[in-house]
């Protein structure tokens, strides 16, 4: 069973507590045992969830969870895997990975936790924090337009695209246990407010307006674009868009379903190889 | 005998069509073979040349002065006319004024039959001057041109055409053929050596002078069941390769130094996560882009301290194309015994080189994972990083041990791997990591090996891919009465000083050689041991040494 650990370093009324709660009822719903999940994440408040469940977690550099979780599915393809960090690190410093692994499709599940704020840095603009907001290092206001993570995903291709908020743990649960059964790379997109440091998307903000997706087709990629774009006095939760497609694993058609890591090396084959030095 | 070819033209005229031909027919006669590429870093045009060093004695490096050279366009004369040896010769297509001149109408001759296959009538002329026979030079285009009939057809034509266009100039010495020797270049070395340590998955960017690991390693794919896949970037790369490494595989990535300070981070990441990992960094000269297709040792102190903070790490530089292979498989083993990241420091001179050299001997070769098979305890769980006398805590990966979970953190962590602040708990993990050098310096280290006379008055300082040089170097001082010898270093870091001890202190003066412009390894020596050298030989302009060189540097500024 996975259980929460540990005394957490978050803030009292954090969204990360409500996610957390929704992670674990999923996994424990799922049936799976803490040894077949391993959980890679960045840098940052969000980036601490496998200190707080137990899991396997490899807690890795601020911007880079999601390339060590690509190496994790290559030497062991029957672990399960998450990627999660915050709004920063995945779609600022770890922008670059997000958009080539979309291409590789590789099979795991990615959580965002997106507060559109800095946290542990104490209130900085992230790549999602809406444009003209005041920080303090941006005292005349953001001056870029946030990043859609949802438009981004979707024209990328992403096999599987969804957005959730932590005001509704049951609907968020429901979303990372259809995330962990799709077969291939999935993106939900975590509404949270950041209670100490972001004063404009809060609780009652989000609340307001989050609206689930009651009937929209998630195979309609077309649809799916254009409720992307809904943002503002309504915002749209719930699968945007799923599709199944050729993973990366599909892809390295010559290994057979043993995993790599339980393959060992003959060194007799290995020294037949220097025949082609002869 | 030991004779010198360049052969020189612009990119794209197939100048490493000959040089791995002509290369594998002379060490398929028997012949030992040293070949070294020097090129522009572009696709076509440019002046680019090979050169092939071979003979029937030992031949550990390049030579300046030729015996032969085969000029593919007037560039090549122009620019090499002056290292020629005086009974030298030019094989080219025009007339050369002063000089042994031999014309041979390539592109006529290859007009009739194949017009873009001028390359290998100049093979049938090398051979015919040195006055060898053509069948082995028949089987290698076979090979070389496998899968097209008619193009193996043309060349065997087009080498026929060259071969009977001119006349045997030097008759080499005939020599018995040797099944126990291979010809390989020092990238395939490195490759060969990682796929035969087990390894599973590399990833890398592509980058000049590293990518040649990677070709290798990705043509194994299918055959041996590994992934090789080209990363979007080198942080990338490094992290999958971390990924892999934590997930139970041994993995490994390879770049240049552009890409290494990319990687840096990653490198502490592995230091303090205590995941096993092999980088390959294939060093060019810098800084940013410098000479990307040039060769240089500048990285050295960069290895040594590539990432912030503090945590074991193990740096080795490979003499040569059997240390490449050697090093290579040991550098895994190690990086798994004491969960540390390895750099395997090699350049473009070894990897681009092909050289002939005795096979491979896998009798003592050992596989050792280190990986923890089962709790110490019924009852105790499963800690990551327990505090162990030596350093190294049982390392399992996810899903190894049945209700026990791994984690692997960047932060500082308790023995469970869990975040934590505590100054106390700090020191103790920080302590329990770098006691892991101890171990790997009492039981593993390489001390250098030596080379020369028992009694010398000069002692040369190597590090790496300048061992060969320096060996011949040291063969020519002692022709001279010259009591001379050379210490070559593999393992760079942690330093080896108990060889060194034994030379100092008596009167023998030490000369440092380096293939750089700040004597990087004279100033990690002088850190470690306060030992100064007395003098330095060093060359920066991108290119390597070689012996002759050497020799008459240390005439002119040593002796």
């Amino acid at each position: 069973m996975f259980e929460e650990t540990n005394n957490t370093a978050w803030c009292p009324g954090c969204g990360n507590f409500p996610l957390r709660t929704a992670l674990k009822d999923a996994l424990n719903e799922l049936e799976l045992k803490p040894e077949e999940v391993a959980m890679f994440t960045g840098i940052g408040q969000a980036a601490k969830m496998p200190h707080y469940l137990n899991i396997n977690g490899f807690n890795g550099l601020h911007g880079r969870s999601f390339p060590p979780a690509v190496g994790m599915r290559i030497a062991n393809h029957k672990i399960k895997v998450i990627v999660e960090s915050g709004d920063g690190c995945s779609y600022g410093e770890g922008g670059n990975h997000i958009l080539h692994n979309i291409r590789r499709n590789p099979d795991l599940v990615q959580l965002v936790h997106d507060n559109q704020i800095y946290g542990l840095t104490k209130g900085q603009a992230s790549p999602t924090t809406e444009a003209n907001l005041k920080t303090k290092v941006q005292p005349n206001g953001v001056n870029a337009e946030p990043l859609n993570p949802i438009k981004f995903a979707l024209s990328m291709g992403a096999s599987f695209v969804a957005r959730g908020f932590v005001g509704d743990r049951e609907h968020l649960s429901n979303l990372i246990k259809e995330a962990m059964n799709h077969r291939g790379y999935a993106l939900i997109d975590i509404l949270q407010p950041c209670v100490s440091f972001n004063k404009l998307n809060t609780y009652k903000w989000y609340s307001q307006r989050v609206k689930k997706m009651e009937d929209h087709d998630s195979s309609d990629y077309y649809q799916a674009l254009k409720l992307s774009e809904k943002w503002g006095e309504e915002i749209p939760i719930g699968v945007f868009y799923k599709e199944e497609k050729q993973t990366f694993r599909d892809r390295l058609s010559h290994l057979d379903d043993t995993p790599l890591v339980d393959k060992s090396t003959d060194l007799e084959e290995m020294e037949d190889l220097m025949k082609e030095f002869k | 005998m030991k004779k010198n070819i360049l052969i020189g033209g612009e990119a794209g005229q197939g100048l490493q069509t000959i040089a791995s031909i002509l290369g594998k027919t002379l060490f398929r006669e028997g012949y030992e073979v040293f070949t070294t590429k020097d090129y522009m870093s572009r696709v076509r045009g440019g002046h680019n040349f090979i050169k092939i060093r071979f003979g029937n004695e030992e031949i550990s490096s390049s030579e300046k002065e030729l015996d032969l050279i085969v000029a593919l366009n007037q560039e090549t004369i122009d620019k090499h006319k002056d290292d020629l040896k005086k009974e030298g010769i030019i094989l080219a297509e025009s007339e050369v004024k002063k000089a042994n001149n031999i014309k041979i109408d390539a592109t006529d001759i290859a007009a009739d039959i194949n017009p873009k296959g001028k390359n290998t009538v100049f093979i049938g002329a090398v051979l015919k001057y040195f006055g060898l026979e053509l069948n082995k030079c028949k089987n290698v285009i076979k090979e070389n041109f496998s899968k097209k009939e008619e193009v193996v057809e043309d060349n065997h034509k087009l080498l026929k055409a060259g071969y009977d266009a001119i006349e045997t100039k030097e008759k080499c010495v005939e020599v018995a053929e040797n099944d126990k020797r291979i010809y390989i270049d020092g990238n395939t070395a490195v490759g060969y050596g990682a796929v035969s340590a087990g390894i599973k998955y590399y990833s890398a960017y592509p980058m000049s002078p590293s990518t040649g690991i990677m070709n290798y390693i990705a043509g194994k794919q299918d055959e041996l069941g590994l992934v090789v896949e080209q990363a979007e970037d080198e942080i990338a790369a490094i992290n999958m390769a971390l990924g892999a490494s934590y997930g139970g595989i041994r993995a490994m990535t390879g770049t240049s130094g552009g890409g290494f300070a990319l990687m840096a981070e990653a490198v502490g990441l592995a230091g303090i996560t205590e995941t096993p990992l092999v980088i390959a960094e294939v060093q060019r000269p810098g800084p940013a882009t410098g000479l990307p297709t040039r060769t240089e040792q500048g990285d050295l102190l960069f290895a040594v301290n590539v990432s912030q903070g503090e945590f074991p790490l193990m740096v080795m530089a490979p003499r040569d194309h059997e240390d490449a292979f050697y090093q290579t498989f040991r550098a895994h083993n190690l990086a798994e015994k004491y969960q540390i990241p390895v750099v395997i420091l090699s350049d473009q001179y070894l990897a681009d080189s092909t050289v002939s050299i005795p096979e491979y001997d896998f009798s003592d070769l050992e596989i050792n994972r280190h990986l923890v098979q089962e709790k110490s305890g019924e009852s105790e769980e499963y800690n990551r990083y327990e505090v162990t006398e030596d350093g190294i805590s049982p390392r399992a990966y996810p899903g190894l041990l049945e209700g026990e979970v791994v984690l692997a953190d960047s932060d500082e962590h308790d023995k469970h791997g869990y975040i934590v602040e505590d100054g106390n708990k700090r020191i103790e993990m920080a302590d329990k990591r770098m006691k892991k050098l101890d171990k790997l310096i009492s039981e593993d280290l390489l001390e250098p090996e030596y080379y020369g006379e028992k009694e010398i008055d000069y002692l040369f300082l190597s590090w790496g891919s300048t061992y060969g040089v320096l060996k011949e170097t040291i063969d020519l001082l002692n022709e001279d009465g010259i009591d001379a010898g050379v210490l070559s270093f593999n393992d760079i870091w942690p330093l080896p000083q108990k060889e060194l001890e034994k030379w100092v202190d008596k009167d023998i003066e030490l000369i440092d050689v380096e293939n750089n412009s700040t004597a990087q390894f004279a100033k990690l020596l002088r850190s470690e041991t306060s030992i100064e050298v007395d003098n330095k030989i060093l060359k920066y302009d991108g290119r390597p040494f070689t012996a002759d060189e050497v020799y008459n540097r240390f005439k002119s500024e040593v002796k």
